[in-house]
């Protein structure tokens, strides 16, 4: 049974926030209302799905991963150096960075809880590396040429009306219900909001803190080298800069699908919503052609405000109910 | 004094090594010229290049003490240098740049510290906000385009000379003499440090906690203008798009590597100066070696992991221990 309280009301909130941007696009523009809009919006953010994924499971775990786009760019060239250099099949190059990216994670979730350390600190020095590994790899961007790449491109799913669902938008939608699944209906999942709530409760409660951070990065990292496979799908090519500070735009999806900074409260739906928020005032600010880029930046900064300001408030509202101190 | 030096020993071995790896890689490297009345030398390179980082250090070692952090500072830098660019292109003369950019640094700072005082947002979200919007709000004043100036005036911030030393050195160098002394010579250093360690015990005992708070954000936003300014005048144009890009995280590193401590209540504005000295060290370094700039990211990653390695809990005893060792054996 659903009921409105400080938990189900940010969710709320977001959605009647997408839904009210997309009338008053649809008003403006009724192309917008067209499966081919839809079908783009999906196509072109699904690497920031992907990534908001990761981002949803550190942040409710209450930490924050700045690696994930140094991760990804990591991803992209080492793709590419492993397709068009090493002649491996994508498929093989695949499996071997959603490992790597697994253990990077699994690496980073170690650091964080053995060294007790702020995971920002530790999650920088990861995007450090990973950048700079990407660099020292190549600085150029490479084209991947792959005759299966052209095939997994051009895959795709036909919408009523014309549109089209690529293959990294499956992708995408795969990876926010697998990942709604883990989070909100296994046990694992479960611990991942005890930790957000409170670690050190958590941990005398007789939760696995170690396991369960390990979890989380591990979680986050291997959702960002899937999101450096479908970006370097989308681009066919690789390039050791790709995602500079896209963790912000995955951070920012996250908070605007109302899960709280803090941790332990929020989920995995509205980040897909906050992931389509984002690609709308995008796609708004393209369709209308006056605008410019910068107002996205300005618009995404507003809505941030607006939101961690109404999560403070239902916080302030229901904390003499909810929990004390 | 000697406090310092014993605080600062392991710092000054790791600021002796890279300028060893300089020497090595340049060997005229320690030479210093005077040319029309101008010191030349690859230690004033460093001082001059590292000059924004070492001001950002300057304001984010005491945000840092409170248990905040300031992500903001490269967004106010590429605000204050596109309303500077913007104002002396408008016509007004270059104090008046000068003066709007710091004002415009303060109006930055003070709203961080609002947010996180005043609303109890979490700092790192609240300065998140003001780094994703800031450079959109440079973006607008610029138009999207690098906004060039001719005003020498302006340009001089960078490129004049005083007492045979690049401005943007002396700046930096008063910055860290000022908030040194406001720090240490008044009770304001042990107030940021009090909030630091625990905010109600602070405010119990009597700090005003809540202003505390707020000045440290307002005077993080004033140095990050400063950096601006400087940044700016070295390209005679407001870069809206790269302006201090990514430098929060080498202020952060620079404080790090400073030895201030990341869980609040512990901070030396000298020693998170000697931080940024130590990266525009490694980074000259390498730069002259003529190795890939990429390896920079590597080894700066590396170095902050030593001292994460250090600094953790679990290593302390270790260390405590490997210290009262070598102090028995220095008396004895």
């Amino acid at each position: 049974m659903m009921r409105i309280n400080a938990r189900t009301l940010p969710l709320l909130a977001t959605l009647g926030v997408f839904i009210l941007l997309y009338a008053l696009c649809a008003i403006q523009y009724p192309a917008m209302l067209s499966s081919r809009v839809i079908g783009n919006l999906l196509t072109d953010n699904a690497f920031l799905g992907v990534l908001a994924v990761g981002m949803t499971f550190v942040i409710l775990s209450g930490g924050i991963d700045l690696s994930v786009g140094a991760v990804m760019g990591f991803t992209t060239i080492a793709l590419a150096v492993m397709i068009e250099g090493a002649g491996l099949h994508p498929l093989t190059s695949f499996t071997i960075v959603l490992v790597g990216g697994a253990l990077f994670g699994c690496g980073i979730g170690a650091a964080i809880h053995w060294l007790k350390a702020p995971p920002f600190i530790v999650t920088l020095t990861a995007m450090f590396l990973a950048r700079g590994a990407a660099l020292l790899l190549s600085t150029d961007s490479i084209p991947v040429r792959h005759e299966f790449y052209q095939t997994l491109s051009g895959l795709s799913l036909s919408l009523p009306g014309g549109g089209r669902l690529g293959l990294i938008a499956l992708l995408m939608l795969l990876a926010f219900v697998a990942g709604g699944v883990l989070l909100h209906f296994t046990r694992a999942g479960l611990k991942v909001y005890a930790l957000g709530g409170n670690a050190r409760f958590a941990g005398l409660m007789g939760i696995d803190t170690a396991r369960t951070t390990i979890l989380v990065y591990g979680v986050s990292s291997t959702m960002a080298a899937l999101a450096g496979i479908i970006f370097s799908l989308y681009t066919r090519s690789g390039y050791a800069l790709t995602g500079v500070g896209v963790e912000l735009d995955a951070i920012a999806a996250v908070v605007i699908g109302g899960t709280l900074l803090s941790g332990g409260v929020g989920g995995m739906a509205g980040s897909l919503i906050g992931v389509l928020i984002q690609g709308l005032i995008l796609t708004w600010i393209t369709f209308d052609g006056s605008l410019s880029s910068w107002w996205t930046k300005i618009a995404i900064g507003m809505l941030l405000f607006i939101f961690i300001g109404l999560q403070r408030l239902i916080l302030q509202f229901s904390a003499p109910t909810g929990r004390t101190g | 004094m000697t406090g310092w030096f014993m605080a600062a020993r392991s710092r000054l071995v790791l600021l002796a090594l890279v300028l060893l790896a300089n020497m090595l890689v340049a060997p005229g490297f320690l030479e210093l010229r005077l040319v029309d009345g101008r010191l030349f030398g690859g230690i004033i390179d460093i001082l001059n290049r590292g000059a924004p980082v070492m001001l950002l250090a300057i304001g984010m070692a005491p945000v840092i003490a409170t248990r905040g952090i300031d992500l903001s500072v490269g967004a106010v830098m590429a605000i204050a240098g596109a309303v500077a660019a913007a104002s002396v292109n408008a016509g007004h003369a270059w104090p008046v740049a000068v003066l709007a950019a710091l004002g415009t640094g303060l109006a930055c700072g003070l709203w961080n510290g609002v947010l996180v005082t005043i609303f109890r947002i979490q700092p790192i979200v609240a300065t998140l906000i003001l780094m994703v919007a800031g450079r959109g709000i440079a973006q607008m004043i610029t138009q999207g385009r690098v906004l060039t100036f001719t005003d020498d005036g302006l340009a001089g911030v960078s490129s004049a000379t005083l007492l045979g030393l690049p401005l943007p050195v002396l700046i930096a160098l008063a910055a860290a003499i000022i908030t040194g002394l406001l720090v240490r010579a008044t009770a304001l250093g042990p107030f940021v440090e009090a909030v630091g360690t625990s905010p109600r015990a602070a405010r119990l005992a009597g700090v005003p906690a809540p202003g505390i708070l707020i000045g440290v954000y307002v005077w993080s936003g004033l140095m990050a203008a400063l950096a601006g300014l400087i940044a700016a005048a070295d390209i005679r144009g407001a870069d809206a798009n790269n302006a201090g890009l990514w430098l929060e995280l080498d202020a952060i590193l620079a404080v790090v590597i400073g030895g201030t401590s990341l869980y609040g209540g512990r901070f030396s504005i000298g020693l998170s100066v000697l931080g940024a000295i130590i990266l525009q060290g490694m980074r000259t370094c390498i730069l002259r070696a003529g190795l890939p700039p990429e390896l920079n990211l590597l080894l700066m990653a590396l170095v902050i992991a030593l001292v994460l390695v250090v600094q953790s809990p679990a290593c302390q005893p270790a260390i405590a221990r490997l210290t009262a060792r070598l102090t028995r054996r220095g008396t004895a």
